[in-house]
C-alpha cells in the first residue's frame, strides 16, 4: 500500500480552555465538503466549531475549475465560446448565452430583429423560473423537506421540455448565438409556453402552502444568516440575494438590456416579514415571487412577439470584430453576470472574462455565518444559491 | 400460545427458543414491509410511483433485493476506528429494540414475557439505544459521526421525560404497569354505549396525553421532524456516516423496529391493544394479533406521512420544544388526569 503524504491547510486552533469542572474544551475544525450533500456541489467549507456554533467559516473553491477563460482564448470562432458559456452556470445556461450574445452584439454593433429579442426574453425568463425552482427545491431539501424538492422538479421538467423542443438539449443548449438563434422555435412554442404559464401559477401557491409558510421552515430560516443591505453592497452581492436584503437593484430595470424596457414587472425585495430583513427566509421568498414576475414578463412577451422574422438574418458569416473591449452585464437568476471581452482583429477572442455572480455572492459567506450553527450553515449556503460551476468556471 | 407450542414440540429450551424468536420474525417481516411501504408512501406523496419493477407486483421485492445487496457488501471498518466498539454498536442498538418487544402483548394469547412492570421495562431497555449510538459515533472517529451522536444523546435523554410522564398519566388511570392487564382493561364497549372502552376515550386529557406521547415518540424513534441524529443534509449521515453494508442495515432495521415498538406501545396504552374496535366482533387471539399490528401500522403510517411532509427542526429548537413545551404540558396534563380520576 502506498502512503500518501497529503499536505493539509494550516489550521490554528485556540488553546484548550478550562471548562470549570476540571475538563478542558477546545474548538474543533470540521471540513464541510467537498463531498457533502448540502454544499450544492464541490464547495469545501472549513468550519471552526465551538460545540455546534460556527466561530469561523472559510470557503475553499477550485474543485470544479475548468479553465473557461483559457479555453475561450483558444477558440478560432466567437460562436464556439457559447458552449463553454453554457457550462458556467449550468442550471441557467440560457441566461449565460444571452449575456454573451448581447455583449458581442454591442461590440460589433449588430441589430437583431424583434422576433429574436422576444424569443430570447421568453427563454431567459423561463430559464429563470427553472433555475429558481431548482434553488427553492434544494433549499427545502437542505432544511429537511424532501417533498417540495420533487414538486419543484416536476415543474422544472416542463420548462426543460419547452427548451428541448426548441434546441434539442435539456441542460446545455448552445441555442442563442451571436446575432440570432441556432434555429427558430417550433410552431407550437407559443401554445406550449402559454400552457405552462397557465399551469404553473397555482403551483407557486402550492409551494407557499407546503413550504414557505410552514412553521418549522420559518423557524429554521427566519433570523438566520442575516445579510444587511449595506454589507451586501460592500461585498458586491447581486441578484435575489441582494434584493432579499431590501436593496431594489435589478439590471432588467436599472440598466435595461435587450427589450426589457417594454415590459411591466415589479422588482421583488425582501421585507423582513418573518424575522430580520435580509435573513434566509427573505432571500427564499424573493425567489418565489420573482417566478411570478417572470410569468408576467413571459405573458406580455407572448402577446407582443411577432410571428414573422428570420432568426438567423443578423448572424455574421465570419465573426471578425473590430479591436476593442466591452463590459456588458445582464441579470441572471443568480445576479449580475458581466462579460469583459477584449478583441483584436482576429477571429479568436483575446480575452473573455466573466464576472460570475455566484463567485461574488459566495464571498459574503464568512461574514454572515459567524455565530450560526452547523445546521444554519446549510441554510445559509442554500439561500445564497451558488452554482459551483460558475464559482470556479 | 406456550401450551399450543408444547403440544407438538418437546417441552424445554426449544419451546422457549421458538417462543422468544417470534418477535424477531415479526420485526423482520414488518421491516421488509415497512421499508417498502415507506417508499410507496414517499412516492405517492411526491407524485411518483415508488418502486414498481422488482418482484412484479408494485415492486414488493425491492427491500429483499436491497437486503441481498447489503449482505454482499464489503465490510468496511475505518482504519482509525475503535474496531470493537464500532462492530458492537449496531448489535446493541438492535438488541435494545428487540429486547423491548418481549413485553408487548401481541394478542390475548401471546406475550413474550408477562412482566409486571412491562412499560417500565420497555422505557428502560430502549434507553440502551442512545448508548449504542454514542458508541457508534465515538468509535467511528469521524467528526460528523460525533456531532450526530452527541445530538442523539441530548435528544433521547430529553425526550424520554415527556414519554415517561405521558405513560405515567396512563398508569394513573390503569393502576398497573403490566401491558397485558392494561389491554384487558380496555375490552368491551363502555363509553357512551358505542365507543370502544379504549383509554383515549377515557377523558379529554387522554387525547392530549396521546398527542404529547406521539410527538415525543417521534423524537425517540428519530423520525422527521426530529431526525437530527442522522440528518443527512447537515451531518452527512450522523452516527451512520462510516457504516456500510449490513451493519448500516442493522441501524436501519433498528430505526424501523423502534417505530413499530413505539407505535405498538401507543396502540396498547391508548387504542386498546389487541381489542377489536367492534366489541366481540372479530375478536379472539388471532384477530387480536391482527388488530394490534394494524393499529401499530396506522401509527407507523402517520410517522411516514409526517416524514415526507415536514422539514427538520434545528437542534436548539428541538430542545426548546421539549423542555419549554412538551415537558411542562405533560406534567400539567398528568395533574389534570389525576384530578379527573379523583373526581369521577
Amino acid at each position: 500500500m502506498t502512503k500518501v503524504n497529503q499536505k493539509g491547510p494550516e489550521v490554528t486552533l485556540s488553546p484548550p480552555v478550562d471548562a470549570g469542572n476540571g475538563l478542558k474544551t477546545q474548538e474543533m475544525v470540521v471540513n464541510m465538503g467537498p463531498q457533502h450533500p448540502s454544499t450544492h456541489g464541490v464547495l469545501r467549507m472549513e468550519l471552526t466549531l465551538n460545540g455546534e456554533i460556527v466561530t469561523k467559516a472559510v470557503p475553499h473553491i477550485g474543485y470544479l475549475h475548468r479553465c473557461f477563460e483559457k479555453h475561450c482564448e483558444a477558440m478560432n470562432d466567437y460562436n464556439k465560446v457559447v458552449p463553454y458559456v453554457d457550462r458556467m452556470d449550468y442550471v441557467a445556461a440560457m441566461n449565460n448565452e444571452v449575456g454573451y450574445a448581447i455583449a458581442m452584439e454591442r461590440l460589433m454593433d449588430i441589430k437583431v430583429n424583434d422576433r429574436v429579442e422576444y424569443i430570447r426574453v421568453i427563454m431567459s425568463e423561463l430559464q429563470r423560473i427553472a433555475s429558481h425552482l431548482l434553488a427553492l427545491g434544494t433549499f427545502g431539501l437542505d432544511i429537511g423537506a424532501f417533498t417540495p424538492f420533487l414538486y419543484c422538479f416536476i415543474e422544472r421538467e416542463k420548462v426543460l421540455d419547452i427548451f428541448e423542443k426548441a434546441s434539442g438539449a435539456r441542460l446545455l443548449y448552445n441555442y442563442i448565438w451571436i446575432g440570432g438563434l441556432m434555429n427558430d422555435v417550433p410552431a407550437d412554442f407559443k401554445t406550449d409556453t402559454a400552457a405552462f404559464v397557465k399551469s404553473f401559477r397555482p403551483k407557486i401557491k402550492e409551494l407557499n402552502d407546503l413550504l414557505s409558510h410552514n412553521k418549522i421552515f420559518i423557524d429554521r430560516t427566519a433570523n438566520v444568516g442575516v445579510l444587511p443591505g449595506k454589507v451586501a453592497i460592500n461585498y458586491g452581492v447581486s441578484g435575489p440575494s441582494l434584493r432579499g436584503s431590501g436593496v431594489e437593484w435589478d439590471l432588467r430595470k436599472d440598466d435595461p438590456y435587450s427589450i426589457y424596457d417594454r415590459f411591466e414587472f415589479d422588482v421583488i425585495v425582501g421585507k423582513g416579514e418573518m424575522g430580520t430583513l435580509g435573513d434566509c427566509w427573505d432571500r427564499y421568498i424573493v425567489r418565489v415571487w420573482e417566478m411570478e414576475e417572470s410569468l408576467k414578463i413571459i405573458e406580455q412577451a407572448l402577446d407582443q412577439m411577432p410571428d414573422e422574422g428570420d432568426v438567423q438574418e443578423a448572424i455574421p458569416k465570419k465573426i471578425r470584430p473590430p479591436a476593442g473591449e466591452i463590459y456588458c452585464r445582464t441579470e441572471t437568476p443568480r445576479g449580475e453576470l458581466g462579460y469583459y471581452i477584449i478583441t483584436d482583429k482576429s477571429t479568436t477572442p483575446f480575452r473573455v472574462k466573466a464576472r460570475a455572480p455566484s463567485f461574488v455572492n459566495l464571498s459574503v459567506l464568512p461574514a454572515i455565518s459567524v455565530g450560526a450553527m452547523v445546521a444554519d450553515m446549510v441554510a445559509i449556503i442554500g439561500s445564497i444559491d451558488i452554482v459551483l460551476g460558475e464559482v470556479d468556471r | 400460545m406456550q401450551q399450543f407450542l408444547e403440544s407438538f414440540l418437546p417441552a424445554g429450551p426449544l419451546v422457549v427458543f421458538v417462543f422468544s424468536i417470534i418477535p424477531l420474525m415479526i420485526i423482520l417481516v414488518y421491516a421488509l414491509f415497512a421499508i417498502w411501504l415507506e417508499r410507496k408512501v414517499a412516492g405517492h406523496i411526491q407524485d411518483r410511483l415508488g418502486p414498481m419493477e422488482t418482484g412484479g407486483w408494485h415492486g414488493w421485492a425491492q427491500t429483499l433485493a436491497d437486503l441481498v445487496k447489503m449482505i454482499q457488501k464489503e465490510d468496511i471498518v475505518p482504519a482509525k476506528a475503535d474496531r470493537f466498539l464500532f462492530k458492537m454498536a449496531p448489535f446493541i442498538a438492535f438488541a435494545a429494540s428487540y429486547g423491548a418487544f418481549v413485553a408487548i402483548p401481541f394478542s390475548s394469547g401471546y406475550i413474550g414475557s408477562m412482566i409486571d412492570v412491562g412499560v417500565f421495562y420497555i422505557v428502560a431497555i430502549t434507553s440502551l439505544l442512545s448508548v449504542s449510538i454514542i458508541m457508534a459515533g465515538w468509535a467511528s472517529n469521524n467528526k460528523w459521526s460525533l456531532l450526530g451522536a452527541m445530538r442523539t444523546a441530548a435528544q433521547t435523554v430529553s425526550y424520554e421525560v415527556p414519554v415517561v410522564v405521558t405513560i405515567l398519566s396512563v398508569i394513573i388511570v390503569t393502576g398497573t404497569l403490566n401491558l397485558m392487564e392494561i389491554t384487558e382493561m380496555q375490552t368491551g364497549n363502555a363509553f357512551l354505549g358505542f365507543l370502544p372502552s379504549w383509554l383515549i376515550f377515557h377523558s379529554p386529557f387522554m387525547v392530549i396525553a396521546f398527542v404529547l406521547f406521539f410527538i415525543a415518540s417521534l423524537a425517540e424513534a428519530h423520525r422527521v421532524p426530529f431526525d437530527l441524529p442522522e440528518s443527512e443534509s447537515e451531518l452527512v449521515g450522523g452516527y451512520q456516516t462510516e457504516y456500510s453494508g449490513m451493519r448500516w442495515g442493522l441501524f436501519m432495521l433498528t430505526e424501523y423496529a423502534d417505530m413499530l415498538l413505539l407505535s405498538l406501545v401507543g396502540a396498547t396504552l391508548f387504542f386498546g391493544g389487541w381489542n377489536s374496535p367492534f366489541g366481540s366482533f372479530m375478536d379472539g387471539p388471532v384477530w387480536g394479533a391482527f388488530w394490534m399490528l394494524l393499529k401499530g401500522m396506522v401509527l407507523v403510517f402517520v410517522m411516514m406521512w409526517l416524514r415526507w411532509t415536514l422539514p427538520r427542526l434545528r437542534v436548539d429548537q428541538l430542545m426548546n420544544l421539549c423542555w419549554k413545551y412538551l415537558i411542562p404540558l405533560s406534567f400539567v396534563n398528568l395533574v389534570l388526569i389525576a384530578l379527573w380520576e379523583m373526581i369521577f
